[in-house]
């Protein structure tokens, strides 16, 4: 697979995207400069964590309208699989790809430890790897990770399954004390109406392999790559 | 033309520097000071000379750019 890894002046997880899918999952990688204007040629989008454009006026604010926005738009329209991790997330809201937005953290600290995640929904090619329930543990960095929005979308994101990992505790109940930010029902991270698109705010590539003593995030990573093997093989099929 | 703009979170919605200004001010000894909300000013001085182009430019750009609206509201002021 050739996975594209979009970085924004500010970006800081691109390398360890790539290296993640490049030297653990053993994919090719193109990292994708902003001002590109196509994503011809690539199987899935990664819009990586960091703090694009310094986070000046809101998080995300000013790189969704990078020029690569635009084809990452017209990628995900088609059903291109793409993946927001933190800022990343933070442009998707930004874009409009996702619904909601991110508040300043209830704490108004920046928090950078481990949080776990229960995966609420294993039926998307972000999770397929994982059991439905399963709990992760996933670091989380950020200072705008409270995420909002309105009653109306929110149930809208509920009933249709959209809510794919909620901030747990250990044993996986979902509780407010569980929560690091004061995110609106422990959302950690959703998926659009039409399931190609995430974001999560826990760094999954940051726990994907055996020496960094955790690999709870390789399932994640590890899930699109198997997810995009399995619809190549398909269309090799019919 | 000069555009005034003020950007803060809509009402309902948790605002966690205010609160953490308005606990400051309290304990400071500010016992009156309450609903804190913390927001962005921003000014932009414009060539347009009709007022109502101007502003609806500027609440183009305020929908646009400036303000989130699913968390925040905007007012503006215009100055010849």
């Amino acid at each position: 697979m050739n996975i594209g890894v979009v970085v924004f002046p500010g970006s800081n997880c691109d390398h360890d995207c790539r290296h993640v899918f490049h030297d653990v999952l053993g994919q090719d990688v193109t990292m994708i400069w902003h001002k590109e204007t196509s994503l011809a040629g690539l199987d899935a989008v990664i819009l990586p964590g960091g703090f694009s454009f310094g986070d000046y006026l809101r998080t995300g604010a000013i790189a969704r309208f990078s020029p690569v926005m635009q084809a990452v738009k017209r990628y995900a329209a088609e059903g291109g699989m793409v993946l927001g991790i933190c800022n990343g997330f933070q442009i998707l809201l930004e874009a409009g790809l996702l619904p909601g937005a991110m508040l300043r953290n209830k704490s108004l600290h920046f928090i950078c430890r481990e949080t776990y995640v229960k995966v609420e929904n294993a039926a998307t090619p972000f999770t397929s790897a994982c059991r439905s329930g399963q709990v992760l543990k996933i670091p989380i960095a950020h200072a705008d990770g409270n995420y909002y929005t309105d009653p109306v979308t929110l149930a809208g994101l509920q009933a249709n399954a959209q809510v794919v990992f909620r901030y747990c505790t250990a044993d996986g109940h979902v509780i407010p004390e569980a929560c690091p930010n004061g995110s609106l029902d422990n959302i950690a991270g959703i998926r659009n109406a039409e399931g190609n698109v995430l974001g999560m705010m826990p760094h999954p590539e940051r726990c994907a392999e055996a020496m960094l003593g955790n690999e709870d995030g390789r399932l994640v990573l590890a899930s699109m790559v198997e997810g995009l093997k399995n619809a190549k093989r398909s269309e090799a099929v019919v | 033309m000069k555009a005034k703009i003020h950007v803060t979170l809509k009402q309902g919605i948790l605002d966690p520097q205010g609160k953490a200004i308005e606990h400051a001010l309290d304990s400071l000894g500010f016992k009156q000071a309450a609903n804190v909300r913390v927001g962005k000013y921003m000014e932009l001085d414009l060539q347009e000379q009709d007022k109502a182009k101007a502003e609806a430019e500027v609440k183009s750009m305020c929908e646009k750019l400036l303000a989130n609206t699913i968390i925040e509201e905007y007012r503006y002021e215009l100055q010849s």
